[in-house]
């Protein structure tokens, strides 16, 4: 196995190019060393971004923030602007694993990680997040919830790697919010989660929303029928009612030692409700 | 006579072993290596159930730095009755019983060596149907997993193999003449998942097989001698030919009771001339080490309008694993000790299914026999609108009780914890909304047994202490504490030390919470003889006889005025004259212990139930236990707890989880979840002390009792929170959200 620590991305992608074998990207390494040690094939070359200045800060950009791929959660979560502007991305960030973990692990590492239940992933979705990738060619510019394609898989090609995570600037009156369920209240993996971000106009009525679940799907599901149940109204318990509904109705979970598809199905429209009430109050809606 | 008052015991100083744990210095089951030391690995059987056609080795010792495979082949079936299941455990002969199974072990240069050699072991299988539930694998046409196995105690003799080894049954009286006189019956069906003891150090061992066939042993277990007579058997050795020396360890609660690599690493090692290290991962802990049981239940309870218990019946069920042997007598005697009964009838179904031979688990087979009994118990109170303490009180064993399971009870401390809990603040304290507050009550035997001690005075009068148990809950600091009592040293003074095996005579394991108990008489005993050795030095250099001088305050004194009036020779004054007066002064004791005090507990805790997700948080949490006296009350107060807490995993969300293919789902921690920090309130204990009398100082058992009432008290409080009784552990969202949804109380 060759480790490689580039100093920019044009290197890395090089270095991943070039690479006879299997190549792997190294960020905090909190999935790929567990994986490693529990006997996956270990790959020939490791190519460790944490070197790569342009990859490890958060820089304000056109009113919303450029989030390096290298940066770990523990520094999202110190970045008082960033977590002003989006909470729920913090938080969600800020779920993964514990302190320790929190030191290393990355925000494009859970992203790339490509795990159905990953926490970052839905509040990004909702967010409207869009990743940086960096390869052999011109940069490119995707949605969050396009990179990922199925569990483990990534719509990323030979030589790319996320460079950055940008999350654009919100109208006034906005707020997202995620919420996961565990069975445990730490160190556990969700069995279903969901992200909502929404703007209000100024008498309280959503104007727009965007709404993503987590682990109740072989990828991230962003819900437009559900997002639409909350636009137009105050979120009155009617709506709520109907957005939960709607919410387990574009479910797609399995049957498996988490829980049961019927849970899952129904726990998705919970969550999902309880953190639209909270988006609806971070924008600044009375509920 | 019981001594009631003391100096030391009953104050709570500073474990002796926890510098060496917080600097970690403590070496554990994998912390020690030697010279020249080989890696080993373990093929296991991916297949519930498999014939085992063929095991070609040859690919793999043909890898360069592969030293030793070992096989079937390499382990001889022992004469020895009590060892057959074990070997056949320890390494699969005709059929891999189990996903985990062991089927072959290489010893190498490095663990990369021996992974790639396992993968050119070629295991040719023929997979069998498995069954993996316990109700399925008593079903006629189930799998059967040991041709020619017929149950015993079945009337008629049974005839034709089954998957049932044993029926086992007790009670007196006569339970339908009881039902018959009953106001009120209730009747309901329970289910309980296998769990694991979740302790965080896995198995770990080196051995250290020589050229003149004596080996040395180095593992994480919770009895050394019986792992030096379980290998010895296994591989036909002496037993005086292999020493084995216990590790310090982390965590067992039973599980570290029997062998399961110990006799593999020995077999590789004699094979390859070299010291061989076995550490299991903890995919092989979950796989292949001893769950608990899970269990299939049914209860059966009648009682008068005004809340008597008129007659009491429980069928249960146990699921033990691929072997026979499950704790399921131990259920059936249990589940209705706390209750003075006219009428009572158990009956218990050993039973074995395709998953790792279950080993013990705190208190083996009571907590789930407590969980479905006062669950009914507590339905009956309700029903009858009585407080379940006051219910419980009114139907509770007492000195003289003829207990459920046959012996005639001496003072018990049940009606005390019952007492003590209807006035505690938790009690009385208010309930929020969608909480609930479930009590129960637990018994458990305690044990004594075989138990050999040393006590040495050193020369400059500090004292040490060799026992042969290991110190799985604070048991060194216990043994320092009643020794130096009986000496009249400071606690400092004395050290404790585990001995191996070839340095003390034979220890039972460290289990039936017998160590404080059964040691702890040991050790007091050790000091008596020494003391009674020092008086009789101290005699002679007065020249006065020996029954004319006591010891008080840590000191030799003449018994009165006519004795003669000398200085008071201190212990250290005694003992550096030693060399002078006939030699070195230790004390022993070697004996079976007998008289093991039993001990009840009643648990108290309230839950908060999310109608919207089922999921249970437990808000407080106290226990009520007799511990006869509380040597150390810090240790007391943390086998209370941690009862409670591990109960808290087994109600809430432990459970061992089977796919249809019989492998286990789920092996790791992410998956199969013990409580963590957050999950769990402070738990409050309060000790109560009524003294057994087959102790120096009244003590009992505490270690295992904490764990048999909480499954029940969670069941309860969370039933009375949710609005519906649950009678499946564990109680996981997706159960209690469709037990309540079903009952129409899930908030939809
Ligand atoms: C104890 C523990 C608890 C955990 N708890 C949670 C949890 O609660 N929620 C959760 O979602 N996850 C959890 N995880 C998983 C993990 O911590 C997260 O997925 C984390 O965000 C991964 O980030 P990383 O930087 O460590 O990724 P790495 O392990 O470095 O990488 C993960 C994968 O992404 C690839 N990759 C990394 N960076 C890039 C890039 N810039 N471009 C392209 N590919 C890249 C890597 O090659 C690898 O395949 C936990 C892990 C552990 C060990």
């Amino acid at each position: 196995m060759r480790y490689e620590a580039p100093a920019t991305a044009k290197a890395a992608a090089k270095l991943l190019l070039g690479a006879k074998g299997s190549a792997k990207i190294l960020a905090g390494g909190t999935d790929l060393l567990v994986q490693l040690r529990s006997g996956m094939k270990p790959p020939g070359l490791v190519v460790d971004i944490k070197h790569i200045a342009a990859m490890s800060g958060i820089k304000k950009e056109r009113g919303g923030f450029r989030i390096g791929a290298a940066v770990p959660s523990a520094v999202m979560g110190e970045n008082k602007g960033l977590g002003k502007a989006w909470p729920g991305v913090v938080e969600a960030t800020g779920l993964i694993g514990s302190t320790q973990i929190q030191g290393r692990a990355t925000m494009a590492g859970n992203l790339c990680n490509a795990s159905p239940a990953a926490d970052s992933v839905p509040a990004l979705a909702a967010a409207g997040a869009v990743a940086r990738i960096a390869g052999p060619g011109k940069r490119r510019d995707i949605p969050a919830e396009k990179i990922a394609t199925g569990p483990g898989k990534t719509s990323l090609k030979k030589g790319e790697l996320v460079e950055s995570i940008f999350l654009p600037k919100r109208p006034p009156r906005s707020g997202d919010a995620y919420l996961r369920f565990i069975p445990r209240t730490e160190m556990d993996i969700a069995a279903a989660s969901a992200g909502v971000n929404l703007t209000l106009d100024r008498k309280g009525v959503c104007t727009a929303a965007r709404v993503a679940l987590g682990a109740v799907g072989p990828r991230v599901i962003l819900s437009a029928k559900a997002a639409k149940a909350l636009i137009g109204t105050r979120l009155e318990d009617s709506a709520l009612e109907g957005f939960a509904a709607a919410c387990s109705a574009a479910a797609t979970p399995i049957d498996d030692k988490r829980g049961t598809k019927e849970f899952k199905t129904h726990v998705a429209g919970v969550l999902a409700r309880r953190a639209a009430v909270i988006a609806y109050e971070r924008a600044g809606g009375k509920p | 006579m019981i001594k009631t008052k003391f100096k030391l015991v009953g104050t709570r100083p500073l474990r002796p072993d926890g510098v060496d744990k917080v600097t970690g210095r403590a070496r554990f089951g994998a912390d020690i290596s030697a010279p020249g030391m080989l890696h080993a690995l373990i093929l296991r059987s991916p297949h519930a159930h498999a014939r085992i056609k063929s095991i070609d080795t040859s690919r793999a010792e043909k890898l360069p730095g592969v030293k030793a495979v070992v096989t079937r082949d390499d382990f001889k079936l022992p004469e020895r009755e009590d060892l057959v299941d074990i070997c056949r455990n320890v390494m699969a002969r005709e059929k891999a019983l189990y996903d985990g199974h062991a089927v072959a072990a290489v010893a190498a240069v490095s663990k990369t060596v021996a992974r790639e050699a396992l993968k050119r072991i070629q295991v040719e299988y023929q997979v069998l149907p498995h069954v993996t539930d316990v109700d399925a694998a008593m079903k006629p046409r189930a799998p059967i997993l040991h041709k020619g196995m017929r149950t015993i105690g079945a009337e008629p003799a049974a005839k034709k193999d089954s998957n049932v080894a044993q029926i086992h049954t007790f009670g007196h009286g006569d339970v339908v003449k009881g039902f018959a006189k009953a106001d009120i019956i209730i009747e309901r069906s329970f289910k309980t998942e296998a769990t694991h003891q979740g302790y965080i150090e896995p198995h770990a061992c080196l051995a250290t097989y020589g050229a003149d066939d004596r080996a040395d042993l180095w593992c994480c277990t919770q009895g050394h001698y019986m792992v030096r007579n379980a290998c010895a058997g296994l591989l036909g050795m002496e037993v005086s030919h292999l020493r084995v020396t216990a590790s310090e360890i982390g965590g067992g609660f039973g599980g570290k009771t029997t062998v399961f690599i110990e006799p593999v690493a020995l077999a590789l090692s004699r094979k390859a001339g070299k010291p061989v290290k076995l550490v299991m991962s903890r995919d092989e802990v979950f796989r292949a080490s001893g769950p608990t049981s899970s269990s299939s239940t049914d209860v059966k309870i009648g009682i008068t309008k005004k809340g008597k218990i008129t007659a009491a019946q429980a069928i249960l069920r146990y699921q033990g694993g691929a072997f026979p042997g499950s704790p399921v007598q131990f259920g059936a005697m249990t589940g209705f000790a706390p209750y003075d009964l006219e009428n009572v009838h158990t009956v218990g179904y050993d039973v074995v299914a395709n998953r790792p031979k279950q080993a013990a688990y705190r208190a083996p087979g009571a907590p789930l026999a407590a969980f479905a009994i006062e669950s009914v118990i507590d339905e009956l109170a309700h029903k009858i609108g009585m407080d379940p303490l006051e219910f419980r009180l009114k139907n509770a064993a007492r000195e003289g009780t003829k207990s459920s399971y046959g012996p005639t009870f001496g003072p018990i401390g049940l009606e005390a914890t019952l007492k003590e809990s209807k006035k505690h603040p938790h009690h009385l304290a208010p309930l929020g909304p969608n909480q609930g507050r479930g009590v129960a009550c637990g018994f458990w035997f305690n044990f004594g047994g075989q138990t050999s001690v040393s006590l040495n005075i050193g020369e400059d009068g500090t004292v040490s202490v060799v026992e042969g148990n290991p110190d799985i809950g604070g048991s060194r600091a216990s043994m320092c504490l009643m020794a130096a009592e009986e000496l009249g040293v400071p606690y400092e003074k004395v050290r404790t030390v585990i001995a191996d095996t070839a340095s003390l005579g034979y220890n039972e394991v460290t289990d039936g919470s017998r160590v404080t108990f059964a040691v702890g008489m040991a050790t007091i005993k050790a000091a008596r003889q020494a003391i009674a050795i020092m008086c009789e030095r101290a005699a002679k250099i007065w020249d006065i006889p020996a029954e004319a001088v006591v010891w008080e305050d840590g000191c030799a004194k003449p018994a009165g005025s006519n004795a003669g009036n000398f200085k008071p020779m201190t212990l250290a004054e005694i003992a550096g004259s030693a060399g002078s007066t006939g030699g070195p002064i230790s004390g022993h004791s070697e004996a079976t212990a007998d008289g093991a005090g039993v001990s009840f507990a009643t648990h108290m805790v309230d839950v908060e139930v999310d109608p919207d997700t089922g999921k249970v948080t437990v808000l407080r949490y106290t226990v009520f236990q007799d511990a006869g006296k509380a040597i150390h009350p810090a240790y007391v107060e943390g086998q209370f707890q941690g009862g409670a807490a591990q109960g808290v995993g087994w109600a809430i969300n432990e459970e061992y989880i089977y796919g249809e293919d019989g492998r286990l789902q789920n092996p790791g921690f992410l998956d199969y979840r013990i409580p963590v920090a957050s999950d769990l309130p402070m738990i409050d204990t309060v000790i109560l002390e009524i003294p057994n009398p087959g102790h120096p100082y009244g003590v009992r058992g505490v270690g295992e009792t904490s764990i048999v009432p909480p499954l029940a008290a969670i069941a309860n409080a969370v039933s009375e929170a949710a609005g519906v009784r649950l009678t499946h552990l564990p109680m996981s969202p997706p159960r209690v959200l469709k037990a309540m949804m079903e009952n129409g109380k899930g908030a939809a």
